[in-house]
């Protein structure tokens, strides 16, 4: 069986005032239907331009795809016609944004975003939208969905908005979720609840989920796979408990100790020393030598591949073996 | 909406009133006796003169004229000028030529400042955009009646297309080049809002959403993009229709067309003050309820506008 | 919860997709070098000298009234006059030059007072708000509810005699509302700022607080907005003067001289040509100008 969504070497840049900024260095992503993959790095490591490089939602120029494959079920989305990926845009795969407030447009009701999807992709008349927009309102649970349908975004509260983003992207039954940063704007308790929400959703429709974000604890509790995200690049990948469990990349152990640390109150964080490298003049060698306890001569000298640590994981370090004996204080 | 409406209009009153009392503080204060002005060479028995001032009050406090005037303008009533007519009736006469050059200039504004304003705006930063640039520049700093001067000589003088001035031809003949002119001006303004405007919307959030559902671009624009962009816009036209009344003087009197504005030179160069105040006074009245409507419509386009 | 473990540098390729073009893009280059802001100034310098001193540029000759000869007017240009000589009988060239000086003096001035109502009445405003807010903001609809023209119109016709100082008293009375409003905006955002809030714990009088903290942060985007209306100003006068309420001889203005041209358009049509040309460079170097400050130092008046 063609796995759901195969990305194969892809590169982007963006060219700014300064320079040239590479964004996305190589990255190479699988998956299957009715997995989740959880994407997790800081701002700026490339994660939601990789989100938006396989929606198709890059503004270009600025950004340039430089290189390697998107395929979704086989089919190449960087080499597709315009209109066949606007097909395959909402049917096959769709997105939940992260502010649900500036995702929605604040002139038309709610229940009108969510039927535009029917009237455009399956041609329902205006009565029928407003009905399938209702029916949708009410599996991602907001209460009185039939009368709140002609009602603005901004008469709703944000966990509820984010629910409608929510309904407009599962609306049409994609194969394929990505979801950037769903809960980052949103209240604890209220995250939780959305969460539960995706991960329910994916389950019952067998869905692809990709979910973005910079916090470990919602990659744990909602994804099966998890791929670390560095300066452009995946410098670790594999089963979720896994890795974040056992690091074998210290970048990921840094992450993963910032979030074990913090669990000690009163104690500071040992934030990662330094700061990401430059985007517009990546080093030659490994992008995070220069922040790495473990960073020797070969670090700075050439780039580690990702190579294989074990069962179904990779690590794009020299010195991977020596990360799993530096767990001692990462509880 | 019915108490916005009321309240609104209860605020209305003191700008009336402030305005209008300016107005008719600046004009009564003029130097020059009206009644020398009137009569010209031969001066008038003391008498006639007496009985004439008492007739037009103008013997009373200065807060009590204006009283006086204020209350006849609530009941319809804008006094009367040295020859006895009524000057509403002077100011209705004229106010046709006046309203029809506004709203042509309005109108042919509107088409210009949208078409190069969305044109601008979803091509900003390609040549097309430099080009509505330069066009709003060049537009907003040649002075208008630089402008008016120019086409006078050129397309009415020069080529015969128009009449050079007058309005015999009627409309839209009469009007079609004073009413250019002022639409040119104004037109540059109206651009950059929309392409300003139209560029913030392009780069909302929203949009992308729109994008990442499938839309075609011709649906992302119309449905969600125009919309949104046009609800500064629309606040600007509306209140520039008003403001476009009293711009119209300078190119009344550029190209001879009988409106307030001729009524209303005319009227300072023959002291008839009550002329004076009460064209501005309907000037202000009309920026008052146009500015009220806009309010009104607001709530209409923007959603989030509570009413 | 957070694993953002630093902040990420600015130079930063997600973040370059949310970037608008950056109003400071190239701010390397030094911003008096850019030919906008070379052209727009180099005009309005010329401009503002000519008003000064007409003299350097008329070769320090006779004055525009002077060497008249009443015999000869209504000459197209020759090699002696450049740029021809007027109904009467007088040098244009000089007469244009000499004209500068009611355009910029009036355009500057009433700019300048309108700038100094405007910083002093929106800050109070601004500052104080309540009923002093609510009373200036009253006096400010009623401004702006006269039309700008109408009202101009009818203080010039108080006065017999229009020199540069009447115009400039009549256009200068109404010029502030839109500019109060501006300021008043820009301070009602400065003054919950926390450097603000911290100078009033420490017990800074008002007076102080306004002076050191308000005024100087809010005032930047009025200075460019006032120099944006320079152009329009220039356009006013010589607009009201072209329709004959604005200056009258024996000022000497662009607008006098167009208005006189007017009633020989095919005769002598230099006689329009000349001074249009001199005033619409002059408007079109000040808007200009006043849109490259903008651009400059206050990017979201865009």
């Amino acid at each position: 069986m063609t796995q759901l969504l195969e990305v194969r070497d892809l590169r982007v840049q963006f060219s700014t005032a300064q320079g040239t900024a590479t964004a996305i260095n190589g990255v190479n992503l699988s998956l299957e239907h009715g997995q989740s993959l959880g994407i997790l790095g800081e701002s700026g490591s490339g994660k939601s331009v990789t989100a938006r490089t396989i929606m198709g939602l890059l503004d270009m120029p600025p950004a340039k795809i430089n290189g390697g494959e998107i395929l979704l079920e086989g089919e190449d989305l960087l080499t597709a016609t315009a209109k066949r990926r606007r097909q395959l845009t909402g049917p096959v795969m769709s997105m939940v944004f992260q502010d649900a407030l500036s995702a929605l447009n604040p002139v038309h009701p709610v229940g009108r975003q969510i039927g535009e999807l029917y009237r455009v992709h399956r041609g329902y008349s205006r009565k029928a939208a407003k009905a399938a927009a209702i029916e949708m309102m009410d599996r991602v649970r907001i209460p009185a969905a039939a009368s709140r349908v002609n009602d603005y975004p901004h008469q709703f509260s944000g966990g509820m908005r984010q629910r409608i983003v929510i309904a407009m992207a599962l609306a049409l039954d994609p194969q394929l979720l990505i979801a950037d940063e769903p809960t980052t704007a949103l209240d604890v308790t209220v995250q939780a609840q959305i969460l539960e929400l995706l991960k329910e959703q994916q389950a019952e429709n067998n869905m692809g989920l990709i979910l973005i974000t910079h916090d470990i604890s919602v990659v744990r509790e909602v994804t099966d796979q998890v791929a670390v995200m560095y300066a452009g690049r995946i410098v670790e990948q594999g089963p979720t408990a896994h890795v974040l469990g056992d690091p074998r990349h210290p970048y990921t152990l840094g992450l993963s100790q910032s979030v074990a640390n913090e669990d000690l109150k009163g104690r500071r964080l040992p934030a990662i020393e330094g700061s990401p490298p430059d985007l517009l003049a990546l080093p030659r060698g490994c992008s995070f030598a220069n922040r790495c306890p473990l960073a020797d001569e070969q670090c700075s000298s050439s780039a580690p591949p990702l190579e294989s640590v074990g069962a179904g994981r990779t690590s794009a370090c020299f010195h991977s073996g020596k990360v799993a004996s530096n767990v001692a204080y990462s509880n | 909406m019915l108490g916005y409406t009321l309240r609104r209009i209860l605020q209305m009153i003191p700008v009336l009133l402030g305005a209008t009392f300016i107005i008719y503080a600046l004009t009564f204060l003029m130097p020059g006796d009206p009644i020398a002005a009137l009569t010209g060479e031969r001066p008038l028995p003391e008498a006639t003169v007496a009985q004439i001032r008492q007739a037009y009050h103008l013997d009373d406090p200065f807060f009590v004229q204006y009283g006086n005037y204020i209350l006849g303008v609530f009941r319809g009533d804008f006094g009367i000028d040295f020859f006895g007519r009524p000057v509403l009736d002077l100011i209705l006469e004229r106010l046709p030529v006046t309203f029809a050059l506004a709203v042509t200039a309005w109108g042919l504004k509107l088409v210009i400042g949208l078409v190069i304003g969305v044109y601008g705006g979803l091509r900003a930063g390609k040549a097309a955009d430099h080009f509505a640039l330069v066009f709003t520049v060049l537009f907003m700093g040649i002075p208008g009646f630089v402008i008016a001067l120019g086409g006078q000589t050129y397309f009415g003088v020069h080529l015969g297309w128009v009449d050079p001035a007058g309005i015999r031809a009627g409309w839209p003949m009469a009007f079609i080049l004073p009413a250019l002119v002022m639409a040119l001006e104004a037109a540059a303004g109206l651009a950059r809002l929309t392409r300003t405007s139209l560029v913030d919307v392009l780069r909302a959030e929203y949009l992308r959403t729109a994008k990442a559902k499938g839309l075609s671009p011709q649906r992302i624009i119309w449905g969600h993009a125009l919309r949104n962009a046009m609800i500064p816009v629309v606040t600007y036209l509306g209140l520039s229709l008003a403001g476009m009344l009293g711009g119209a003087v300078i190119i009344e009197a550029i190209f001879n067309l009988p409106g307030i504005g001729g009524l209303m030179v005319a009227s300072i160069n023959n002291k008839e003050g009550t002329v004076v105040v009460g064209i501005a006074t309907l000037l202000v009245l009309v920026y008052l309820v146009f500015n009220l409507l806009v309010d009104l419509t607001y709530g209409l386009i923007d959603p989030r506008v509570r009413i | 919860m957070s694993t953002t473990i630093t902040t990420i540098s600015t130079s930063d390729g997600a973040d370059a997709v949310d970037r608008a073009p950056s109003p400071m893009r190239g701010a390397h280059r030094r911003w008096w070098l850019r030919p906008r802001f070379a052209i727009s100034g180099t005009i309005v310098l010329l401009m503002i000298l000519m008003a000064a001193f007409p003299q350097i540029f008329t070769g320090f000759g006779p004055g525009p009234t002077e060497n008249c000869d009443i015999l000869l007017t209504n000459q197209p240009p020759s090699a002696a006059h450049i740029f021809g000589i007027d109904i009467q009988g007088c040098d244009y060239y000089t007469n244009i030059i000499y004209g500068a000086r009611a355009s910029i003096l009036v355009g500057i001035v009433v700019s300048a007072i309108a700038f100094g109502i405007a910083a002093v009445v929106g800050a109070i405003a601004g500052y104080f708000g309540g009923w002093i807010d609510a009373l200036i903001s009253r006096i400010c609809d009623m401004a702006f509810g006269l039309p700008f023209i109408l009202a101009a119109i009818v203080v010039l016709q108080l006065f017999g005699q229009r020199n540069i100082w009447t115009v400039i008293f009549a256009l200068a009375l109404f010029s502030w509302p839109g500019g109060v409003r501006f300021m008043r905006s820009s301070v009602l955002e400065v003054r919950n700022r926390e450097y603000v809030q911290a100078a009033k714990l420490l017990g800074a009088s008002n007076g102080r607080i306004i002076k050191k903290h308000i005024v100087p942060n809010a005032i930047t985007p009025l200075l460019v907005l006032q120099t944006l209306g320079v152009g329009g100003m220039i356009s006013a006068e010589a607009g009201l003067t072209f329709i004959g309420i604005g200056l009258t001889p024996p000022a000497v203005s662009w607008g006098l001289q167009l208005a006189a041209a007017r009633d020989y358009i095919d005769a002598a049509p230099h006689l329009l040509i000349f001074p249009a040309i001199f005033l619409t460079v002059t408007v079109l170097g000040f808007v200009l100008f006043g849109e490259a400050l903008r651009d400059e130092f206050d990017p979201k008046g865009k």
